[in-house]
């Protein structure tokens, strides 16, 4: 297996292992992540795993750039051997449209569809999460149906809710903490995605795979209120 | 305990970040200038990575609760205690009720306020740092406001008497205090992405002079002079940055990310600054200048190992002296 191993600046290390996003690469950056993260060479500060790079941060006293590039060479030439480890099911409740979802029309007519295609459309796909970045907790999400495809915003919006659910492109996704951004809005969840109380903050993790199921809006309250029970 | 009087611009409780939690989106934070927070925190006997205050630009009014000690490290922004103006970058004694404001600022444009004890907020993820778009961290996730009362971890009598005796005795640490410029020349690697520029941007990135933007932030700077562009136009597949990256958006106005910076970016990365002078460039306002210049990641390694052997030297000699007086 071919990896490329260029320097981030003077405190990091990116290894490719792919020039292109698909569930092979992802699969192997996972391996790669799992590896590195159940047995971490002693100067290992932390690991970001992306779509197709690995990036592995050090801090040059305890070794440099070149015994860091050997050791890693070493260690992901076993990386078949490597398990990706197991994936999980994740079922993302979603109210569409209203105020949750203001884009909902837009995606729609953009697709020459009825806002109920649009929903049944984006509720019958498996997907798979690539990576988690930009915001805490934030997946990107692959495997969306090119029929609900929507480009972004031309003008990004200021301020989207926590917890809403968007398309740009072939991609959907959901704003885990208030943010700017430019994604069309189609719904919300009443699941939380960022616990920063818990020792794993990020409800999601690459390689998951997502199911969203409409709910209404009173399963949405109702369903809020429980999580909000069980958080205190 | 700190009393805010009056709020300042930005002020944050920082530590030197949030590590390990980059993989579930969760940017870094902490100080923009780690130099100056950690030499600061030295100064009055704390762990380097104690919480300090972040003070931005336009410095708060602050009140002191009890007698305690502190050290100002960073930008000069003007400090003064109960009216009379206070050094910098040394051990300082004040009184219970007294106030430090700041004037305008000189060099730099933010300094690290260290009290001895370190300011006690809660942990989260391993870090004191705040992280204001979360609200998580520091003082309840958010800057501070007038009326906030900072809670100081408190300090035992051995402590307080070899600070007594480091501020009695004018004694100077020898700190190298780095010197801020308002056009300072950075050390730049070639980025994973230099490549892919085209050859007018790949020679003016290291020849030509470059503004800070007012659209600046803890997250990244904007730089304005020469836009710079690729050879041919190319979608990238978003990876992880780093503190310090230098990327290049479609408008050609290249951005330094910096402590806030997200956790992976898809804009092509024309450089990386070198870690030793990422201080000067967290030290900038908007309309300064800044200039690049090549350096090899060899090198940069070299010069960050002899920085950290100086703090180092300083560590063991302010502790050393402490344990003399204690």
């Amino acid at each position: 297996m071919n990896f490329s191993f260029s320097p981030l600046g003077d405190q990091a290390i990116v290894i490719e292992v792919g020039q292109e996003i698909n569930e092979k690469v992802q699969e192997r950056v996972r391996a790669i992540a799992a590896l590195l993260e159940a047995d971490p060479l002693p100067w290992m500060v932390e690991i970001i795993p992306a779509f197709t790079t690995v990036t592995v941060f050090y801090h040059p006293l305890a070794t440099l750039y070149e015994t860091v590039q050997q050791e890693l060479e070493e260690r992901v030439q076993h990386i078949s051997e490597a398990v990706a480890g197991e994936f999980r099911t994740v079922e993302i409740p979603v109210c569409y449209g209203g105020d949750f979802g203001p884009d909902l029309d837009f995606v729609a007519q953009h697709n020459g569809l009825s806002p109920e295609e649009v929903i049944e459309i984006h509720t019958s796909g498996t997907y798979t999460v690539y990576m988690i970045g930009f915001a805490p907790g934030f997946p990107f999400i692959g495997g969306m149906s090119e029929k609900i495809a929507a480009p972004r915003r031309d003008s990004p919006r200021l301020r989207i809710p926590e917890r809403t659910v968007g398309i740009a492109g072939m991609q959907t996704g959901v704003y885990p903490i208030e943010t700017p951004g430019g994604w069309q809005l189609i719904g919300r969840t009443p699941i939380r995605l960022f616990r920063p109380e818990q020792e794993i903050p990020s409800l999601l993790r690459a390689g998951d795979k997502i199911i969203f199921r409409q709910i209404s809006e009173s399963e949405y309250h109702s369903l809020k209120e429980e999580q909000h029970a069980e958080d205190h | 305990m700190l009393k805010i009087i009056k709020s300042g611009l930005q002020t944050t409780v920082q530590d030197l970040g949030r590590f390990g939690f980059q993989k579930y989106g969760v940017i870094v934070s902490g100080a923009m200038d780690p130099f100056a927070h950690r030499t600061a925190n030295l100064l009055v006997g704390n762990e380097e990575n104690a919480a300090t205050l972040e003070i931005a630009m336009v410095g708060p009014a602050i009140q002191f609760e009890e007698d305690t000690f502190i050290a100002l490290c960073g930008g000069d922004l003007s400090p003064e205690i109960d009216g009379t103006a206070i050094k910098m970058w040394r051990t300082v004694a004040v009184k219970e009720g007294s106030v430090l404001k700041f004037g305008a600022p000189r060099t730099g444009c933010r300094v690290y306020l260290a009290a001895a004890g370190g300011i006690d907020v809660p942990d989260v993820m391993n870090s004191k740092s705040t992280y204001l778009r979360a609200g998580i961290g520091g003082f309840h996730g958010r800057a501070l406001k007038a009326g906030d009362l900072i809670p100081t971890h408190p300090v035992s009598p051995g402590h307080a008497a070899s600070l007594l005796h480091a501020t009695d005795n004018e004694l100077e640490w020898k700190i190298a205090a780095p010197r801020y410029f308002n056009e300072p020349i950075v050390r730049m690697m070639k980025g994973r992405q230099y490549e892919l520029f085209n050859n007018d941007s790949k020679e003016k990135i290291f020849s030509e002079a470059f503004s800070i933007s007012s659209h600046s932030d803890r997250m990244g700077y904007r730089l304005e002079g020469i836009k710079l562009s690729l050879e041919e136009p190319k979608e990238l597949i978003s990876e992880a940055v780093s503190f310090g990256s230098i990327q290049v958006p479609a408008d050609g106005n290249p951005i330094v990310l910096l402590a806030d910076r997200q956790t992976t970016g898809g804009y092509p990365k024309i450089g990386q600054v070198a870690s030793v002078d990422l201080p000067l460039i967290s030290q900038l306002k908007p309309g300064d200048r800044i200039r690049f210049k090549e350096i090899s990641v060899e090198e940069a390694q070299k010069r960050y190992i002899e920085q950290e052997y100086q703090i180092r030297q300083l560590k063991i000699g302010i502790y050393l002296k402490r344990e003399e007086w204690k």
